[in-house]
C-alpha cells in the first residue's frame, strides 16, 4: 500500500508538470463535448437557392422556406444554372419556363444535396429532380476529396514535425548550427523529403480514390496540383511551428493532435459549416482543411475552374505565406548563434562533483 | 594562430554562466577544461563555437568551415550507418569522391571505427558512438576543434583511443579545447583551466598549477575542521589556505594545520577541490 501510494504521488506530480497532457485530460473533452455539442449536425435547415427562366419570379414566391432563395435571375438559362452551382453559389437551382420545372442539385454539398432532394420529392411531380456532379449522393465522392486534404495534413504536421524535433531531442541540431550550411538550406533540405513523399501520397490517394470509389476528376490536375501544393506548405509550416515548441517527439505528437483533430470536425469534411452553430463555425473558416476541401471538392467533382475558386486559394496562399514564414523563422532561431532559450548546464552543484579515475 | 574567449561574460537571465573568463587556444596544443557540472564548461566551448553570444568580452575563432565540434549530446545521427553518418557531415564540408573515400578509410581506421562502418549509430556502444562524433568532427581537418565532455561514461579503452586521437589532431596542428569531467586527462593537458560557478579558479600548465597553489593539504582519519576535508580513498584530506603548520606551543591557527600532521603533495584533484572549498568558504587563496 505504501509503495502504491508513493507510486499515486510521484504520478500526480509529473502530471502537474506535464502541461501538455493536462491540457489533454481536461481541455479534450471539454473541446470535444463543445463541438461535437455544437458542430455536429447533419440537418441542414435550408438550402441556398437560384431561380432561374421566365417564370423565376413567381416559382421563387411559391417555394417553401426550405429553399433559401439568393438569386432570382429570369434572363437566365439552364446553362446559367449550372454555371452557379458549378461555383458553389448555390445548392439548388430552379429552371422555370418548361413544364415540369427542372430542380438542379448540386451534389458535392452532400448533406444540402440530401435535404434539398428529399424537400424536391415532397413537391410532386410539378418539378423535375436532377442532382449534378454526384448523382447518386455517395459519401465518398464527396469525403475521397476532403481525406487527400487530411492525409496532408496529417503527414505535414505529425510526421514533419517528428522529424524536426528529432534533431532537437538527438542534439544534432546544435550540431548542425555550428557547421557552414545555411539555417535556410537546413530547414529546406529538412522539409523537402517531407514535401516530396506527401505529393507522392496526395497522387496515390487520388488515384486510388478515382479508381476504387469512382469518384470522377472532372477538373483541372494542374489545379488541383497547385492547390494541394499550397496547402503542403501550410500544414508543412505548422509541422515546423510545432517542432520549435516541443522539445521531444512525444511532445510534438501530442501538439499535432490538438492541430489535427479541429480540422477533422470543424472543416466541414464530416459535419457541414452551414449547419454548424455560429459559435464554433467561425473556427472552421480559420482552418486550412476547410479551404483546401473546397478546392480539391470543387476540380474534382463541379470541375470548377481556378477563377471560381480564387477564395480558398487566396485563404490557403495567405496562410501558407504566413505560417511557413513564421515557423521557420523560429525554427531559424534555434539554428542561428545567439542565446539558447535556457543554460546548457544545471545550476550550481556542491563541491565534490569532479572525479578522477 | 591562437583562437580565444576574451573577458567573456554570459548570463542567462539572472545566473552567470561564465564570468570574465579568459582563455586561449594555441595551435597545435590541447587545452583542457575542467570544473562541475554548472561550471560553465559547456557555457565557455558554445561560446568559442559561436553558439552562445557574449553579454562582454570577445571571440576570436576561424570561420565555420574551419571549426570542429563534438557536442555533449551524442554527436551523430541514430538512424544513420557510421559511413552515412560520416558522409553527410562530409557532404557539408564539400568533401566528396576520392578524398571522401581515403579520408573516411584513414578516419576509421585512426577511431578502430572500420569494423562497425555499416552499423547504426544508435547501436554503437557509448564509446564508439564518441568516436564516432569525434571522427565527424575531424573529417574537414579544422583550425579548432571544440569537444564538449569527449569522454564521459566511455570505457576505459575507449577513453585511451579518444585520448591518442585527440592528441593525433593537436600534432597535426589543430587548436583542441575540451572539456572534462577526469582530472587525470586534465593533467596531460597542455594547459588547464579550471571553472568553478563561471569563474576560473585557476589555469595554466599542470606544473604551473601545481607550483602556483599554496596552503598546505594535510592527511587524517578525522578532520579537524569538517567543511575543509574531502574523502580521498581511505583517509581524508583537509585544506588549510594559511600554510605552514603551526608551532608547536601555540594554539593552531584556523587557517594552518596542528602541528605534526601529516602534509601530503597535492594532485589537481585536491588542487581543485581546495580551491573551490576555498571560494565557497570565502577565504582568498
Amino acid at each position: 500500500m505504501l509503495g502504491m501510494r508513493a507510486m499515486i504521488v510521484k504520478e500526480f506530480r509529473e502530471l502537474v508538470r506535464d502541461r501538455r497532457t493536462l491540457a489533454m485530460l481536461i481541455v479534450m473533452p471539454l473541446l470535444l463535448l463543445v463541438i461535437f455539442g455544437y458542430a455536429a449536425n447533419f440537418y441542414v435547415s435550408s438550402v441556398k437557392t437560384a431561380v432561374v427562366g421566365p417564370q423565376a419570379a413567381q416559382t421563387a414566391k411559391m417555394l417553401p422556406s426550405f429553399f433559401d432563395v439568393t438569386m432570382t435571375e429570369p434572363a437566365s438559362t439552364q446553362a446559367d444554372a449550372e454555371t452557379l452551382l458549378r461555383d458553389n453559389k448555390v445548392d439548388v437551382a430552379f429552371v422555370t419556363g418548361q413544364t415540369p420545372v427542372l430542380a438542379l442539385v448540386n451534389g458535392s454539398n452532400l448533406f444540402a444535396a440530401q435535404s434539398a432532394v428529399a424537400a424536391l420529392n415532397k413537391v410532386g411531380n410539378q418539378v423535375k429532380t436532377q442532382v449534378l456532379y454526384n448523382p447518386d449522393l455517395k459519401t465518398s465522392w464527396v469525403l475521397v476529396p476532403a481525406i487527400i486534404g487530411l492525409i496532408l495534413t496529417f503527414i505535414g504536421t505529425i510526421i514533419t514535425s517528428i522529424g524536426m524535433v528529432r534533431e532537437r531531442e538527438a542534439g544534432t541540431l546544435e550540431q548542425l548550427a555550428v557547421m557552414p550550411i545555411r539555417p535556410s538550406r537546413v530547414i529546406l533540405g529538412k522539409i523537402a523529403p517531407y514535401f516530396l513523399v506527401a505529393s507522392l501520397d496526395m497522387i496515390v490517394v487520388t488515384v486510388l480514390g478515382v479508381l476504387l470509389f469512382s469518384v470522377p476528376f472532372n477538373g483541372n490536375p494542374f489545379a488541383f496540383a497547385l492547390g494541394a501544393a499550397i496547402f503542403l506548405f501550410v500544414v508543412l509550416g505548422l509541422g515546423v511551428f510545432i517542432s520549435t515548441i516541443s522539445q521531444t517527439a512525444g511532445q510534438a505528437i501530442q501538439t499535432a493532435f490538438f492541430f489535427l483533430l479541429p480540422q477533422i470536425l470543424l472543416s466541414g469534411m464530416i459535419f457541414p459549416l452551414e449547419a454548424m452553430a455560429a459559435g464554433v463555425r467561425w473556427i472552421g473558416y480559420l482552418l486550412p482543411l476547410t479551404y483546401f476541401t473546397m478546392v480539391s471538392q470543387g476540380i474534382m467533382l463541379r470541375g470548377a475552374p481556378i477563377a471560381s475558386l480564387w477564395l480558398p486559394f487566396v485563404v490557403l496562399t495567405v496562410m501558407a505565406v504566413v505560417v511557413f514564414t513564421g515557423a521557420t523563422l523560429r525554427f531559424r532561431r534555434d539554428l542561428a548563434p545567439g542565446r539558447p532559450a535556457s543554460p546548457a548546464e544545471g545550476q550550481p552543484a556542491a563541491t565534490e562533483t569532479v572525479s578522477t579515475t | 594562430m591562437t583562437y580565444s574567449v576574451r573577458s567573456a561574460t554570459v548570463r542567462f537571465g539572472t545566473a552567470v554562466a561564465l564570468d570574465d573568463v579568459t582563455v586561449e587556444v594555441p595551435a597545435g596544443s590541447v587545452v583542457a577544461v575542467v570544473g562541475g557540472d554548472g561550471a560553465g564548461k559547456s557555457t565557455l566551448l558554445r561560446a568559442l563555437a559561436g553558439e552562445v553570444s557574449l553579454d562582454d568580452g570577445t571571440v576570436e575563432a576561424p570561420p565555420k568551415p574551419r571549426l570542429g565540434y563534438l557536442p555533449a549530446s551524442s554527436g551523430s545521427w541514430a538512424a544513420l550507418t557510421v559511413t552515412q553518418n560520416i558522409d553527410f557531415v562530409a557532404g557539408i564540408y564539400g568533401l566528396a569522391g576520392d578524398e571522401l573515400t581515403a579520408r573516411r578509410a584513414e578516419l576509421l581506421d585512426r577511431a578502430a571505427l572500420t569494423h562497425a562502418a555499416g552499423r547504426l549509430a544508435g547501436q554503437l556502444s557509448g564509446g564508439m558512438r564518441r568516436k564516432l562524433g569525434f571522427v565527424m568532427a575531424i573529417v574537414h581537418r579544422p583550425a579548432l576543434l571544440i569537444l564538449d565532455e569527449p569522454t564521459t561514461g566511455v570505457d576505459p579503452v575507449s577513453r585511451i583511443d579518444l585520448w591518442r586521437l585527440v592528441s593525433e589532431a593537436a600534432a597535426s596542428g589543430a587548436a583542441v579545447l575540451m572539456s572534462t569531467t577526469y582530472l587525470d586527462e586534465a593533467e596531460r593537458a597542455a594547459h588547464l583551466v579550471v571553472l568553478d560557478r563561471g569563474r576560473v579558479l585557476v589555469q595554466g600548465s599542470y606544473d604551473q598549477v601545481r607550483a602556483n597553489f599554496t596552503g598546505v593539504v594535510t592527511q587524517a582519519g578525522q578532520p579537524v575542521r569538517a567543511e575543509w576535508a574531502w574523502r580521498r580513498g581511505r583517509v581524508l584530506h583537509e585544506y588549510w589556505p594559511g600554510g605552514d603548520p603551526s608551532p608547536p606551543s601555540g594554539p593552531p591557527a584556523a587557517s594552518s594545520p596542528p602541528a605534526g600532521t601529516t602534509t601530503v603533495a597535492p594532485d589537481l584533484e585536491d588542487i581543485v577541490i581546495a580551491l573551490s572549498m576555498a571560494r565557497r568558504n570565502a577565504v582568498p587563496s
